[in-house]
This record gives structure tokens, C-alpha cells and sequence, in this order.
């Protein structure tokens, strides 16, 4: 599998671990998880930790704006951490973390949204 | 390197192909000994040309082919990205960030922005029901010249 997705719950949090390459062949994967975890419900917000996540292009910003829509409609929030320099370089290209915070790690971005919850 | 190297990938328009293009070209750039960031915008750039080719080309069917061609002269790498698809009816819509012809299908409509950001040069050839090529070119500094 060129992509793995791990997902793990912190209370009302889910904590989404992207693994490998995130491209327009792995992306519905991640689309299927994701929405699936969060329909089932237990979860107002999401943490995105890509620190194992060793490429991503414009499918994958796709599938995680998509995901980020989903989430705000339910009025949760959507933060990021552990970034890898060529994928921050795309969100920072696309104007992503104007509506996705950043933390360095995975314990910072979920202590941001139990402030918030 | 002296004299021109060139390079001919033809492959299946199937989605599984994506990181198999990005490998290979990858694989020829390194020739010109690019920097990570550099081999990274390359890869970027092919990911980006081969899923619209197999998107918006052809639709998403398995049965088209998707062309790449790489050349090395000096310092420069250039690349054709082409199919024989539906080809694109509004280049200059195309091209705007942000824009998608497929917004049903989560596409974040950043695919040329993210090229012509990457690459030096960029240019796009299409025409209705005959295809559409990309032609690109990036300048690689060399780090054995910069220590010369």
C-alpha cells in the first residue's frame, strides 16, 4: 500500500496519521476513511499529523479541503501538524493555512482544539 | 554532461501509473544532480500533468495513453506531458487558480498553478478532441559547478 491511514480518537477529536504518498490514486482512500469516521460521529473536530506523509499534490489539498468543509459544516475545526518542508511548501502555495492551523505536533494541535471544544 | 540526453515514457492513463511517472522522471532528473526541493518540484509537476492527463483527458478511462518525454541539455531539464484526449476548450480558464471543470470530484483546482509555479517555463497546447501537451522547462543549477 503506497498509502496509509490511521485513525485515532482523542475524546471528541479525531487524529488522522497520512503515511506514504497522498496523490489522485490514494486520495479516495483517505476521502472514504475520513468521511466515514466522521459520519459515524463521535468526533467534532479533526487533527491531520503528517509527519510520515512524503508526498502530496494538488488531488491531495482536493481531498483534504473537501474534508475540511465537511468538518466546519458540523462546526468543528481542522488543524494540521508535523509537516514535511515539500508538503508545507503546497499548502503554503495554496493558501491552506489560512483556514488550517499549524502545530508542530501532535499533543499541540489537540491541546488547541480541547481549548476550543 | 556533454550532448543532450532524452528520455520516451508511454503508459496507461490509470491512476496507479501516477507514482510510477513521478519515479521514473524523477529517476532521469537526477542526472542533472538537483537539490531535494528541486527533485520534489519535478515530482510535483509530473504528478500534477499525468492526473490531468487521465482526468480531464480521458476521463478517467483506463484505455488512453499517456506520453512523457524528458530531455537534459546543460543545465536545463524539459518535459512533454501529452495525451490524445478530449484536448481543453478554455485554456485561459484552465489555467486560473483555484478553477476546476470537475468540482464534483474534490479537485482543489491548483493543478497548472502548482506547474507554472514549479517549472521556469510552462506552456499548454490543446485542441478540442485531439489532445492537449504540456511543455516545460527547469533550470537545475548544478552543485558541482557551484563548487568549481
Amino acid at each position: 500500500m503506497r498509502l496509509q491511514v490511521e485513525l485515532e480518537q482523542h475524546r471528541n477529536v479525531l487524529v488522522v496519521r497520512l503515511k506514504g504518498e497522498l496523490d489522485h490514486h490514494t486520495a479516495d482512500l483517505v476521502r472514504f476513511k475520513m468521511e466515514d469516521a466522521i459520519l459515524r460521529g463521535r468526533c467534532d473536530h479533526v487533527v491531520l499529523s503528517l509527519k510520515d506523509l512524503t508526498f502530496m499534490d494538488s488531488s491531495g489539498l482536493g481531498v483534504i479541503l473537501g474534508r475540511y468543509k465537511q468538518i466546519k459544516s458540523r462546526g468543528g475545526k481542522m488543524a494540521v501538524c508535523d509537516v514535511q518542508p515539500s508538503v508545507k511548501r503546497l499548502f503554503e502555495l495554496s493558501g491552506m493555512f489560512k483556514i488550517l492551523a499549524l502545530h508542530d505536533s501532535e499533543r499541540s494541535a489537540l491541546a488547541s482544539l480541547e481549548v476550543v471544544s | 554532461m556533454s550532448g543532450r540526453n532524452h528520455m520516451k515514457l508511454c503508459f496507461a492513463s490509470r491512476s496507479e501509473n501516477e507514482s510510477f511517472a513521478r519515479v521514473a522522471v524523477a529517476a532521469f532528473a537526477s542526472q542533472l544532480d538537483p537539490t531535494m526541493e528541486q527533485l520534489d518540484e519535478i515530482k510535483t509537476v509530473v504528478s500534477e500533468a499525468v492526473t490531468n492527463a487521465i482526468i480531464h483527458g480521458y476521463d478517467s478511462r483506463p484505455d488512453g495513453v499517456v506520453t512523457i518525454e524528458a530531455w537534459i541539455e546543460g543545465d536545463t531539464f524539459s518535459m512533454s506531458v501529452s495525451d490524445e484526449g478530449k484536448g481543453i476548450e478554455d485554456l485561459e480558464l484552465a489555467r486560473q487558480p483555484l478553477y476546476t471543470s470537475r468540482p464534483e470530484l474534490e479537485r482543489s483546482g491548483m493543478g497548472f498553478t502548482i506547474m507554472e509555479n514549479f517549472m521556469d517555463e510552462f506552456e499548454v497546447f490543446s485542441a478540442p478532441n485531439e489532445g492537449t501537451r504540456l511543455v516545460m522547462k527547469k533550470r537545475i543549477e548544478s552543485k558541482k559547478a557551484l563548487y568549481n
